[in-house]
Formats: C-alpha cells, structure tokens, sequence
C-alpha cells in the first residue's frame, strides 16, 4: 500500500498533539469550589468541604453529591449516563458533562471562589 | 441496459446506507464512551470509507448524511443530529481533502476521519453547553479518534481489496 509512511507519521502526530495537550490541560492543584453550569449559565457553586446533595433540573434531572472533598453526579435520567459514570472529581479544572442536559460540573480552585465573594 | 444500472446503483446505495444504520446501531449498545462524553467510534465511518474510495465523493457524502439523518429520526433528537452531523461532515471534508493530496494510503485517511469525527463533535459540544471546559477531553478524544482510525482504516483496505462492486 503506498504511502504508508505518511499515514504512521500522522498517527504518531496526532498522539504527540494528545501527550502534549494532556500535560498542559492536566488538572491542576487542589480544588475549592464545585460549579454547575446549565446552558453556559451558572445555577450553583457550592464548597467542597461541605458535605450536600442537591437535585439540579426537575424533569431532566442531574443529582450531585458532594462529600469528603469530592463531587460526583450519583444519578441521572439522561440517555447515555455518561455524567454518572464520570465518576468523583476532586482537582481544579475536573470536570462531569451531561450533554443531554447540557449541564457542566467543574472544580475551581480554593482561591476563585474567594475572589468571586470578595468582588 | 440504463435501468438495470441504475437500479443497481440505488440498490447498492440502500445497501451501504442500512450497513452503516447497523453499525450506528451497534456502536449505541456498546457504550464506550464511558468517562469521555460524546467519544463514539464512528464504526459508520466504515462504510464511508468504503464508498469514497470505490463509488467517489460524491456518493460517500450522500450515503454519510442520509445515515446521519437517518440515526437522527430512529435513535436522536435535534441536539444529537448537530451533534452528529459536525462529527460527519468534518470527518468527511478532511478525509476528501487528505485524499486529494494523494500522499496517504487509506489508512492516513481512515485515522484523519476518525480524529476530526471527534473534533467536530466536541467542537459542536462546546458551543451548545457555552463551556470550553471540554477542551480537557481533547486528548483522549484524539486518542480514541486514532484508535477508531486504525482500526476502520485497516478494515477498510482489506474490504476494498476484496470486495468489488
Ligand atoms: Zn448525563
């Protein structure tokens, strides 16, 4: 088959682009603040320190546990779960997407959400 | 015969289009894409392949928007169909463009179709939910692209070794 060389080069190529992106996108230091957006909008930012379970949506529902410092969507009623299994989150910069919902959970750090109460 | 050809063209059309909904199918029973949301092989992207380099582009666009189409009114809703459609149709534009160059064999056009797939997914993703948080599954999804590109380009060149229409 000719031009294979070529088509290594770019697989290769591409998985030098993932190593690289991962290493600079790679969640950061500890996380502080647990933030839902639903639609781009902010609907919630909770500590993570504080233990809470709290339902986001009525009849698209995400619900959100919060404990021991980390954060996990435990249930849902979207298609394909993926929010669910996602699993805990706990770093800065972490986050659980529910597309169907489009709802984003992401984990701030200790610091931002300080600065958003001081403001 | 006229006809003859050109019923055997909608037949063999009908015949990739329902070959391609089975593999949509299949690849929505097997969830892999646990942890990463939207990653799917693109195991369609097959039957794709197939047609653009036995039937031409033109076909391959047709047989890859009836399919999304298709998934949409069977499995989806109007989310899914952006959803999809970005993951096809950029997919397939760069596939036609690699192709062009003649530089790739089809496995480098198989593995560029599976890595835009994904992208043009994630791309539509981020502007539905108003986030660029995503960008923090694009290296898995690069990766999970490459893998689906492998895997589709070498499947793909042994059916068209094999098969001849
Ligand atoms: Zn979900």
């Amino acid at each position: 088959m000719k031009g294979h060389r070529n088509d290594w080069l770019l697989a290769v190529g591409v998985l030098v682009l993932a190593a690289a992106l991962w290493f600079l996108l790679r969640p950061g230091g500890e996380g502080g603040w647990v933030v839902v957006t639903v639609d781009g909008t902010e609907v919630g930012r909770y500590a993570l320190e504080e233990e809470r379970t709290v339902t986001i949506g009525e009849e698209d529902y995400n619900v959100l546990e919060i404990t021991g410092g980390r954060a996990a969507v435990t249930e849902a009623n979207c298609g394909d779960h993926t929010c669910v299994h996602t699993g805990w989150i706990s770093r800065e910069g972490e986050t659980i997407v529910c597309l169907p919902h489009r709802l984003v959970v992401r984990i701030e750090g200790a610091s931002g959400g300080l600065d958003a109460v001081a403001r | 015969m006229a006809t003859g050809k050109a019923s055997r063209g909608l037949a063999r059309f009908a015949l990739l289009v329902a070959l391609a909904m089975v593999l949509s199918w299949l690849e929505s029973m097997v969830p892999l894409s646990l942890a990463v949301p939207g990653v799917k092989m693109g195991l369609a992207n097959l039957v794709v392949i197939f047609a653009l380099y036995n039937l031409g582009p033109r076909q391959a666009a047709v047989i890859s928007l009836v399919r999304v189409l298709l998934v949409t009114f069977t499995f989806g809703n109007a989310f899914s169909f952006a959803y999809s459609l970005a993951g096809a149709a950029l997919s397939l534009l760069v596939m036609l463009l690699l192709r062009k160059t003649g530089k790739f064999s089809l496995l480098g056009v198989s593995i560029a179709g599976g890595v835009c797939h994904n992208i043009g997914q994630i791309l539509v993703a981020m502007a539905v939910l108003g986030t660029t948080d995503l960008i923090w599954y694009l290296p898995a999804l690069l990766v999970a692209g490459t893998v689906a590109g492998v895997c589709i380009g070498a499947a793909g060149a042994l059916i068209t070794a094999r098969v001849k229409l």
